[in-house]
């Protein structure tokens, strides 16, 4: 721990100003709170929203996990765990059920959250409206007023042109029947687990300045047409690893003559099922 | 006759609009009735737009009042409406067709979507039944099926106008506001266009304000019409007795400066 820093990099009246951001966000849930985002040490896109999230969160007695697209040892993940263990002098782990405070970039870990804990996700941009509506005075007034026709709009566009609804990331849903949020880059796969989740929820925008929460236990209803209903992706095959059927798969390319592989993205929740001996670890390279 | 029908539908009361020190319109009273069209024309920067987004509530008048007689007969003042009250009207009793198609559809979505929008926005979630809506919407407006999924943008100023009519009555509106529904289009497309909008108006029941320039349009369209000049009404009266027979100075030199062919 560097003595240079306040505990957790931000100081006092910024954490307290989050804090507060964070209140509202949870008494309102799916409200996009604006909050006086900082520079941070890190360009805008790494997570300077979820990094002043969890700096805000963060106790001494906290254990932290930091994923970036499942994995606990990319660049973005390996960065941000370093940053906390350097300012605050945290524990970390890569084990979901031991994290107090799970940071994460477009992935919710496989592993079910409990109560007690919490999971900060990065979030590019927090307006689930933006790309239909570009003025922000509209789609505030869009958004206080439930006005949320124009999102089954683009899930027609997709229905239309391919048939079946293409939106397979950033996913829009509805919680608690009021405010329709964007779910940040997390794979559509991964909505379902928004649903009823025993853990505290909370979204940081960095850049956009913007934070807000799904609450423990609360509803969270993936948008769709009646005679086109939300599903998840699925994989033709399971894990090359771990022979997990039921987890989100990353591609690898293997070779340049078109060999790939197909990896749990979760990196805790492959190494533990292979720690247990399932799947085939070691056969194929 | 009913009660409902000897009651107007939107009526106007001393209506006006300053911008500043400049007038936009002042002093506007009239009612519709509904299945009523009524022109207002005069020439340019004579106040018929101002009026147009004062009645529709695009723009607070400065002076007067709008009441607008709601679907259960309720008769209100519309800026005595809360917000998404005024926005609920907007999108499933009123209807806005713009001279530039491009204010008034969705550019980057397909026709099909532009068409279903409004259904989308009062609650419809059947994407099949959205679909039959927007195909039988297109034929109604006699634009091919098989456009149904081409953006607005693959479309001629005659088809996207032609559209955005038909993603305006999608929801059935009672009333509808149209800026120079014909303006930037060549005189064939004017007239299938002009066509189409009466067979829409006439037997539907369907009221419209249509602000135009064009004398012509005021005659084919409406059954009443009103003149404006500096922001004021000088003449109004059934459309016929107008054009026929001018009062005012102004009214007889804008009927003599049409073009005869």
């Amino acid at each position: 721990m560097t003595p240079a820093y306040n505990f957790a990099y931000l100081n006092e009246q910024t954490k307290r100003m989050i804090r507060r951001a964070i209140l509202k966000a949870v008494a309102v849930p799916g409200y996009q709170v604006p909050f006086a985002s900082r520079e941070m040490p890190m360009p805008y896109g790494w997570g300077t929203g979820g990094v002043q999230v969890t700096a805000s969160l963060l106790k001494p007695d906290d254990v932290l996990k930091v994923i970036d697209q499942g994995a606990d040892d990319t660049t973005n993940a390996v960065s941000i765990r370093k940053f906390f263990v350097r300012t605050a002098g945290i524990a970390t782990t890569e084990d979901t059920r031991r994290a107090t405070v799970i940071q994460t970039r477009h992935r919710i870990p496989e592993t079910p959250l409990g109560e007690g804990q919490i999971l900060v996700l990065q979030v590019p941009i927090p307006e689930p409206l933006r790309f239909l509506e570009p003025r922000e005075t509209e789609t505030r007034k869009m958004h206080a007023l439930a006005e949320y026709g124009v999102m089954h709009v683009k899930l027609y566009e997709d229905i239309a042109r391919f048939g079946h609804i293409a939106t397979t990331y950033a996913y829009p849903a509805r919680v608690a029947g009021r405010y329709v949020l964007d779910p940040s880059p997390i794979p559509k796969f991964d909505n379902p687990k928004l649903d009823r989740c025993p853990a505290l929820q909370l979204f940081g925008a960095g850049r956009e300045k913007r934070i807000y929460a799904i609450l423990p236990h609360s509803r969270v209803v993936s948008l769709d047409f009646e005679d086109h209903p939300f599903s998840v992706q699925h994989f033709d095959q399971p894990c090359a690893l771990c022979g997990g059927r039921d987890s989100f798969l990353d591609e690898i390319i293997m070779d340049d003559r078109g060999t790939r592989m197909f990896v749990c993205s979760d990196t805790d929740h492959c190494s533990k099922r292979r720690a247990a001996g399932l799947g085939s670890s070691g056969e194929r390279r | 006759m009913t009660l409902a029908d000897d009651q107007p539908l939107l009526v106007a009361e001393g209506l006006g609009k300053l911008y500043g020190g400049r007038v936009g319109c002042l002093d506007v009273s009239f009612a519709l009735w509904a299945g009523e069209v009524l022109a207002i024309v005069g020439e340019s920067g004579s106040g018929k737009s101002t009026l147009l987004k004062c009645l529709s509530m695009q723009l607070a008048p400065s002076s007067g009042r709008v009441h607008y007689r709601l679907r259960d007969q309720r008769m209100v003042a519309l800026d005595r409406l809360s917000e998404a009250e005024r926005r609920f009207l907007m999108r499933t009793d009123w209807g806005f067709v713009h001279q530039d198609p491009r204010e008034g559809l969705r550019m980057g979505v397909s026709a099909g979507a532009n068409i279903g929008e409004r259904l989308m926005a009062v609650g419809e979630r059947h994407y099949g039944r959205i679909r039959g809506a927007a195909l039988d919407w297109l034929d109604r407006v006699e634009i091919e099926a098989d456009r149904i999924d081409d953006s607005p943008l693959a479309y001629s100023g005659g088809m996207r106008q032609r559209l955005q009519i038909a993603r305006n009555l999608v929801t059935g509106p009672r009333l509808v506001f149209m800026d120079e529904p014909t303006g930037g289009l060549d005189v064939s497309v004017q007239a299938r266009l002009l066509d189409l909008m009466r067979r829409l108006t006439h037997g539907s029941g369907l009221s419209a304000v249509v602000v135009t320039h064009d004398l012509a349009v005021a005659r084919l369209l409406s059954s009443r019409m009103m003149v404006m000049q500096a922001g004021r009404v000088i003449e109004s009266g059934l459309t016929d007795q107008v054009l026929e027979d001018p009062q005012e100075p102004y009214t007889q030199l804008l009927v003599s400066s049409v073009l005869q062919v």
